[in-house]
């Protein structure tokens, strides 16, 4: 493997892994802030690719898309957080992974009574589209390093947020001791719907980035909240910066392993067994990974106090 | 077909304790949700369509949805076999779940019609007298695919298709009559929608030409994945990456691609005109290939219903191997192993008006049998 093709993996790794923290962000809030599992954060990944290629359609611009996602999916976070929610808190785990497991199935079918079962058109904007060369002969897509840097700087933002600000201290606060900041007069419940507007208004945001270079169709959620989770347990539940890491971590483990897995296989085995088994081991690295990071820190990497 | 209906309806109203036994009951099970739920509603439609202009009406067909899951699979069609005893299934479109529901529901005594899924394990040593596949053998269109790569002077080609059944027969079929070299071939996972690791191989590896298989949703990532990379090389591909329910979500990015069917819009048959005109009246939008596999598949079952008792088994399966439908690909029929004979065409996406679609541009084999038939002992 060249350096050039190891240099494009890397970044493909990046891009992969930044586009997990949007998604693994809002969760990993979620679950700090307010004990809760939400298994429907998938379906506001989805909430916000639809919103986007419906506007970028009907106006023609991408950008306008970008706004619709975040304005559609933080509208609908806070809807469902106002409406369903709100009744969870204080049930154990189990029902609210139900009462999740449900808000999918309601989005999925909702999405396709409005939409359709047939993948929706979504492309690159054409001030982004095409390679751009970087230094050392590099050819690498223009939209993808731009996803690199949109994430980059939501992470930035996001630790502004939870370290500087007011609503930041709150939030921080509301992860040390829920009934406490409630009796010192905060007002818990809208706490609540701006953090899970928030998160779900980043899960939209990373649906329409994504959706640009993938396809727009229901259902595309799920997949991505399987490795959100992973990013979550490996970061440790409840932490911004365990997200972050951990996010990085899986995006480069996979693509790693997807690229280089099957060459290492192909120095002791027959080429066809080699990509068979390469891809299938590939496929499981991020949970050895996850398994592993368990076994030595329980609680994952930056578990909150 | 309609007298033949009215005929067995007035006979069972004339045996009213009979009348149930007279009735046959077709269970579908398809991918109706999630990422696959495109070409399941296309199958259902196009079978459903065929049975209402029969108009034949003692069918009833029970449809479930799989959610492209085998264990779901496996315990709809337990209960489609052992509680309402059904005649005949029909419907699954992915080799996995295939590969998990047929060989028992075969065994049964449940004859199953394969509308899509066409898996080398059961085109050969596991063939059986109840299966019959009316679509392909999953390596056909791959192997027409390489024969077509032949013809276009393409010498190394980089490959790849999703690590499961039908990926491994894709492969295996494409490189059957490819002659060339292969720059590189990769498995990705099913349902994999980001392909930046594998483009990035593509474009370090010096081939001149990609040949994929990556069905549904996985083909528009990966197209509009490879159109944004800048690779500029020429795309083979089997008609599942160009049907017509995903090529609006592509785009330009599939203008002008080649890719491999036995069945396409503007084959020019009797049958096919009505069925593309009729599809679209009633549903609103056009065919795709797997909307014309459901179609025959309806097609093969009512003319066999017609011929012959579904509890005679044998007689039942006499009428479904001689195949007599018009089926919208022109010429069809069954091979030993109960998969189909016939042409498979290179088409070339297209734009017309509005709407992206595909027209045929060659034939790349003829009257392809499968490489697996000689295995079959029945």
């Amino acid at each position: 493997m060249t350096m050039v093709l190891l240099i494009e993996q890397i970044l493909n790794g990046l891009q992969l892994g930044v586009m997990l923290f949007l998604m693994s962000a809002g969760l990993t809030l979620v679950f700090g802030v307010m004990g809760l599992i939400n298994l429907a954060h998938g379906s506001l990944y989805m909430v916000g690719a639809f919103a986007c290629a419906a506007v970028a359609t009907a106006t023609g611009s991408f950008f306008l898309g970008l706004l619709a996602s975040l304005a559609a999916a933080a509208a609908a976070g806070a809807i469902v957080e106002m409406t369903v929610i709100r009744r969870l808190y204080a049930r154990d785990h189990l029902d609210q992974v139900l009462a999740t497991f449900a808000l999918i199935l309601v989005f999925s079918e909702g999405t396709r009574w409005m939409f359709g079962s047939f993948p929706l058109f979504l492309d690159v904007p054409d001030l982004l589209s095409g390679p751009i060369s970087l230094p050392g002969g590099i050819q690498y897509p223009l939209y993808r390093l731009a996803i690199i840097v949109v994430g980059l700087c939501v992470a930035a933002g996001l630790f502004w947020l939870i370290a500087k600000t007011r609503l930041g201290i709150r939030i921080r606060a509301g992860e040390s001791d829920r009934d406490m900041i409630a009796a010192l007069g905060v007002d818990i419940s809208r706490l609540y719907t701006i953090v899970f507007a928030l998160g779900a208004a980043l899960a939209g945001l990373a649906g329409a980035l994504v959706g640009a270079i993938q396809s727009v169709q229901v259902g595309m959620g799920e997949p991505v909240l399987i490795l959100a989770f992973v990013v979550i347990v490996i970061g440790g539940i409840g932490s911004i910066k365990g997200a972050l890491i951990g996010a990085l971590l899986v995006g480069l483990t996979d693509t790693l392993g997807r690229a280089l897995l099957p060459t290492v296989f192909g120095y002791f085995m027959d080429p066809i067994n080699a990509t068979t088994v390469g891809a299938s081991l590939a496929s499981m690295l991020i949970y050895i990974l996850m398994a592993g990071v368990l076994l030595w820190r329980p609680s994952g990497l930056f578990k909150v106090a | 077909m309609k007298k033949f209906g009215t005929l067995a309806a007035s006979a069972a109203l004339l045996m009213a304790g009979a009348a149930a036994a007279e009735d046959v009951k077709v269970g579908m099970i398809t991918t109706l949700s999630g990422g696959g739920a495109g070409l399941g509603i296309d199958v259902r439609d196009g079978f459903m369509l065929a049975i209402e202009q029969s108009g034949v009406d003692n069918i009833e067909v029970i449809i479930e949805d799989d959610q492209r899951k085998p264990e779901l699979a496996v315990q709809l069609a337990d209960r489609m076999i052992q509680s309402e005893r059904v005649d005949v299934m029909t419907g699954i479109i992915w080799s996995n779940l295939a590969m998990a529901v047929v060989p028992s529901a075969t065994a049964q005594g449940v004859v199953y019609l394969s509308p899509n899924a066409g898996p080398s394990a059961l085109a050969g040593r596991g063939c059986h007298e109840n299966y019959y596949n009316v679509a392909w053998q999953n390596d056909n269109l791959h192997e027409a695919a390489g024969a077509h790569a032949n013809g276009s002077g393409y010498t190394n080609s980089f490959i790849l298709a999703p690590n499961y059944p039908a990926g491994h027969d894709a492969l295996s079929g494409y490189k059957r009559y490819y002659e060339g070299e292969t720059a590189g071939e990769i498995y990705t996972q099913l349902g994999q929608t980001d392909y930046a690791a594998e483009i990035a191989q593509i474009r370090a590896s010096g081939a001149d030409s990609v040949y994929f298989f990556l069905p549904g949703g996985m083909g528009i990532a990966f197209l509009k994945q490879l159109a944004d990379s800048g690779v500029d090389l020429p795309v083979v591909g089997p008609a599942f990456s160009f049907d017509q329910g995903i090529l609006q979500a592509v785009g330009d990015a599939a203008l002008g691609v080649h890719n491999t069917s036995q069945w396409s819009p503007d084959l020019d048959n009797a049958a096919n005109a009505d069925f593309t005109a009729s599809f679209e009246a009633e549903y609103g939008r056009r065919p795709s290939l797997y909307a014309s596999q459901g179609f025959d598949t309806a097609n093969l079952l009512l003319s066999a219903i017609a011929a012959a008792d579904v509890n005679d088994a044998d007689a039942f399966r006499t009428a479904l191997e001689a195949a007599d439908f018009d089926s919208v690909r022109g010429d069809f029929e069954f091979g030993p192993n109960h998969h189909p004979i016939q042409d498979i065409y290179v088409r070339e996406v297209i734009q017309d008006g509005d709407i992206f679609t595909n027209r045929i541009i060659g034939t790349a084999l003829t009257d392809r049998a499968d490489a697996y038939a000689a295995e079959c002992q029945m």
